[in-house]
């Protein structure tokens, strides 16, 4: 077993963790930040992308040891001071980007690192982005006009009954 | 001006609140003290005879708790089948034993042969590799004809062969329908398969059991859809305990999409072992053991056969169909290419008679069953790709032919000769419905313009029909369920006027919490936020049957309204009683009961307050407190409907398809929150676009699963679908039920399979390459350019018998 610290969510943890333990394993298990999901055991559905020193990683593509020193965000960080939601994820409510919640998590951090580093991507650019987020639920529709919402574009509101 | 609450409003989705930061709770967040892990060793063969199996070695290995093997369960059931389907001969299935860990045999990759329970999930996994198997492999059972053909390897020793059942539908039919194809003006033959896929919730399923000894009670935790259900089914069947003694608790669930419906052996096992060790098990499947042992859908392999006239009327359909059950019998598995597949043969169309054969055949491959529409996709695809054949053939519009031959708005209630009776439908309506959004009027001059670049532009149409609302219990009963299909809401008004709706249904992204108090508060006019929907706990609410099938708002919803009607009629009487009124006087608007034509009111809450401190209250009369449970038990099915329409492209050279546009125009009757029925048809969409050119669940002739990871088996990403086009405008709304609603899930996967086909089709038609007349999905960009390219699409290669 090794000891690692990391800043998560802007606190400092440690723990001890096996030289094979993933990062998605010690944030669930040994943190119990729970909000980084697990969909696939190949690093393909996003579901667990979290951010490390800014950037997106997949928390199962990475060992907790190597993150060891690092700066960590989880979902559970994403919300402003206060509590209520961020721009990302209150675009994601109000345009009804998520069904089961499950990919949610690891589509708002991927949302996040890309409107960083494209602040007002086209539907191509945030298409192409979200190659590595695998949803079930909602044809990616509402995710793409959620992001865009959250980069201060145009989009239709969801439809009401007239 | 769009309402801002209650039925018709798209009220923001108050789950997303926690889901969106991390706070949600699904199976896998529960942990247990003192929990151990289960890790389970799996068949790498898809079929062998196991000698024995040694696990002495593994036994003393650090962290392991109990080994369990087939022994451990002599004393167990296996787990059962759901449904009892009735051969064409008047007998039942064969209905082969699904031990909870493999007997004697090996019968598909995958299939469990032992279980370590250690400290640690890795220590159970460590343990599990020093297991020694011996076994002698078998061969593979793996192609439907050949596997009922004489002489053909047994999946199941004990069995007379491979053949589930052949079942024919409807019989008395069959030499009729034969005749009219015999003389027809015109026959449009079709060979197709509608391929295996794997419903790949995001979520992978988990399962912890939890035996406290003190009570000798279990508590089963799972990612079910419908943990009564599993409840029924596991305590009855397998474990032997009673309801009273079990909880089951499906708590945040990942999706589901019908492969989190049926009682699977993982949940058995953890049950039975948290019982045996005296501690909490649990299990996590890993994504590769999900697409393993999760059921598997689709798979009909289908010869089918459209008899016209000289009017282009259809006079006749006969459809022969071999359903792949896989291994072992799962839930609901042997209805699926029977009644909800038959039944919907006649389409949107006025077609005479039909007849339908289906064998359904054993094979050393996961078991298979529902996936999300569960047989009514493959009714759909196989005719309104006939359809789409025909009018190729014959040299009509496609839409037009559709038009020829669709029901007529007045001539519901229709009573098909496939043994339902639409209650409402107008086809016409939501075809140039469809029509009119995907611009069809201007597609020559897009295609045009494609060709400029290369590529190769079509349009394709469907119209589907299915049947949702499940389901009549008494029909069911008849058809061989073993369940009843009825759907239960307990309302319960607490003292200060919230309330708590506890459902039987169940909700893994369909928004029920949100959708489901619209309803209540549309009917009570109070606020939705004043109530709260309860779901997934057998231990706080009424026995209920679960979400799939489209049925939560039509069944469960209207179990709620006739639970809240029974809350209406009370706080009415408590009312009358406090204003010193006449019952009959009473009404009930905008949270307040009034005295009719008077000034007199008493607001909602003082009412439910006076049911729980009934100090001056009717004693007499009625008793204390406001709670109402309703079942409902629907009459009928419900009949949603609609237009697809979807524009591709083509690459000429490399094949490969894009679908540039995609229209929905559905009917689904009345709607309660339009935005949460827009995301399921988007979902379904999603869903069909991935079956008709990416997905397939790939074995080789070994039984080896091709694709067991998403590395393999091509999920839907974002930049394979465009932004749709979807509509709900055309209301019909349904007869039989409260709320005149038809339901949403499914309709996406049923209807946009056939329309990417049929456009896909269009396009290399308009190239000249007239000689395609189909191709197997998916349509990989190898499949397309094969087909363009001379050769014969695969797929489709089986001897049909005459």
């Amino acid at each position: 077993m090794t000891s690692v610290t990391m800043t998560v969510n802007g606190k400092a943890r440690s723990g001890d963790v096996e030289g094979r333990t993933l990062l998605s394993s010690f944030l669930r298990d040994e943190l119990n930040l729970t909000g980084t999901h697990v969909g696939c055991d190949t690093s393909q559905c996003g579901a667990c992308v979290i951010h490390v020193n800014g950037e997106a990683v997949k928390a199962c593509s990475m060992l907790a040891a190597e993150a060891d020193g690092a700066e960590v965000k989880t979902i559970e960080g994403m919300a402003n001071p206060d509590g209520s939601l961020s721009v990302i994820q209150a675009a994601f409510q109000e345009h009804h980007g998520l069904q089961c919640g499950f990919c949610t998590p690891g589509m708002v951090m991927s949302a996040a690192a890309l409107l960083k580093d494209n602040p007002r991507p086209s539907e191509a650019e945030i298409r192409e982005y979200l190659e590595g987020n695998i949803c079930r639920c909602t044809g990616y529709h509402n995710i793409v006009k959620a992001i865009m919402a959250a980069s201060g574009q145009d989009v239709a509101p969801p439809m009401a009954a007239e | 001006m769009p309402k801002d609450g209650g039925i018709g409003a798209s009220s923001k989705r108050r789950e997303d609140v926690r889901f969106l930061t991390g706070r949600g709770r699904y199976t896998d967040d529960i942990n247990l003290h003192n929990q151990t892990y289960a890790y389970f060793l799996r068949s790498e063969v898809a079929h062998g005879k196991i000698n024995g199996i040694d696990t002495s070695a593994a036994e003393g290995m650090d962290g392991v708790v109990q080994i369990f093997t087939a022994k451990d369960f002599e004393a167990v059931g296996g787990v059962p089948c759901g449904w009892q389907v009735t051969d064409l001969h008047g007998n039942p299935m064969k209905e082969p034993k699904h031990p909870v860990l493999a007997e004697g045999k090996v019968r598909h990759v995958g299939d469990p042969i032992a279980v370590v329970v250690a400290e640690s999930l890795e220590e159970a996994r460590d343990a599990a590799e020093a297991i020694e198997v011996d076994i002698d492999e078998l061969p593979a059972v793996m192609d439907m004809p050949s596997a009922i053909a004489e002489g053909a390897t047994k999946v199941h020793d004990d069995l007379d062969d491979n053949l589930c059942y052949e079942w024919g539908f409807v019989e008395e039919n069959r030499a009729a329908v034969d005749e009219a194809i015999k003389n027809a003006h015109h026959v449009t033959t079709l060979e197709l398969t509608n391929n295996r896929l794997v419903a790949n919730p995001m979520e992978p399923r988990v399962a912890v059991g939890d035996f406290n000894p003190g009570t000798e009670d279990y508590t089963l935790y799972t990612t079910s859809q419908n943990p009564h259900v599993i409840r029924l089914l596991m305590g009855a069947f397998v474990l032997g305990i009673p309801e009273h003694k079990l909880r089951v608790v499906a708590p945040d669930v990942g999706g589901g999409f019908g492969c989190k419906i049926y009682h699977y052996a993982e949940e058995a096992f953890v049950t039975f072992a948290s019982a045996q060790i005296r501690r909490p098990v649990k299990w996590t499947s890993s994504r590769s053991e999900a697409f393993v042992s999760d059921a598997h859908g689709r798979d009909h392999v289908t010869k089918v056969e459209l008899a016209l006239d000289e009017n282009h009327k259809f006079t006749a359909l006969r459809c022969d169909t071999y359903a792949n059950m896989g291994a072992y019998l799962s839930t609901f598995a042997p209805s699926i290419p029977t009644w909800l597949h038959g039944t919907l043969l006649a389409g949107n169309y006025t077609t005479p008679l039909i007849y339908t054969n289906v064998k359904a055949v054993f094979t050393t491959t996961t078991p298979v069953d529902a996936y999300r529409g569960a047989g009514r996709p493959e009714a759909t695809f196989q005719l309104e790709r006939v359809v789409d054949k025909a009018a190729r053939e014959l040299g009509v519009d496609p839409a037009e032919l559709r038009r020829i031959n669709f029901i007529k708005p007045d001539q519901f209630p229709y009573d098909t000769p496939v043994a339902v009776t639409y209650d409402t439908g107008n086809y016409h309506a939501t075809l140039e419905k469809g029509l009119e959004m995907a611009g069809v009027d201007t597609f020559e001059a897009r295609a045009a313009e494609s060709a400029k670049n290369g590529k190769l532009r079509g349009l394709g149409i469907a119209h589907f029909i299915e049947a949702c609302g499940i389901a009549p219990s008494n029909l069911v009963g008849q058809l061989g369920a073993r369940a009843g299909l009825y759907e239960s809401a307990t309302v319960r008004v607490n003292a200060t006027g919230s309330i708590s709706v506890m459902t039987g249904s169940h909700s893994h992204g369909q928004g029920h919490e949100t959708a489901f108090p619209q309803v209540v508060a549309e009917m009570l006019g109070i606020d939705e936020s004043m109530i709260e929907v309860v779901h997934g706990d057998t231990a706080n609410t009424p026995m209920g049957m679960g979400t799939y099938g489209s049925r939560s708002i039509a069944v469960g919803g209207s179990a709620m309204v006739r639970a809240t009607e029974k809350i209406i009629n009370k706080a009415k009487k408590i009312a009358a009683h406090l204003l010193e009124a006449a019952e009959g006087d009473i009404e009930l608007k905008d949270g307040a009961f009034t005295v009719a034509g008077t000034d007199k009111s008493v607001a909602w809450g003082d009412v439910t307050l006076a049911a729980y401190v009934p100090h001056n209250y009717p004693l007499e009369d009625i008793e204390p407190g406001l709670e109402e449970t309703a079942f409902y038990d629907p009459s009928n099915f419900t009949y949603p409907s609609g237009a697809y329409i979807c524009e591709v492209e083509v690459d000429a050279e490399t094949g490969k398809v894009e679908v540039l546009g995609f229209t929905a125009a559905d009917d689904f009757g009345n709607v309660i929150n339009p935005m949460i029925v827009e995301g399921q048809v988007h979902g379904g969409v999603a869903q069909g676009i991935g079956q008709a050119l990416l997905e397939n669940c790939s074995y080789d002739d070994d039984g080896q699963l091709l694709s067991g990871s998403y590395m393999d088996y091509t999920m839907p990403r974002a930049d394979d679908v465009p932004m749709f086009e979807v509509d709900h405008s055309c209301i019909t709304p349904c007869t039989h039920n409260p709320l005149g609603v038809k339901g949403c899930g499914e309709a996406g996967a049923i209807g946009s399979p056939p329309a990417v086909v049929n456009a896909v089709i269009d396009a290399l038609q308009r190239a000249g390459h007239t000689h395609v007349t189909h191709i197997d999905m998916p349509l990989t960009p190898s499949r397309v350019w094969a087909a363009m390219n001379g050769e014969k699409a695969d797929g489709s290669d089986i001897g049909w018998a005459e």
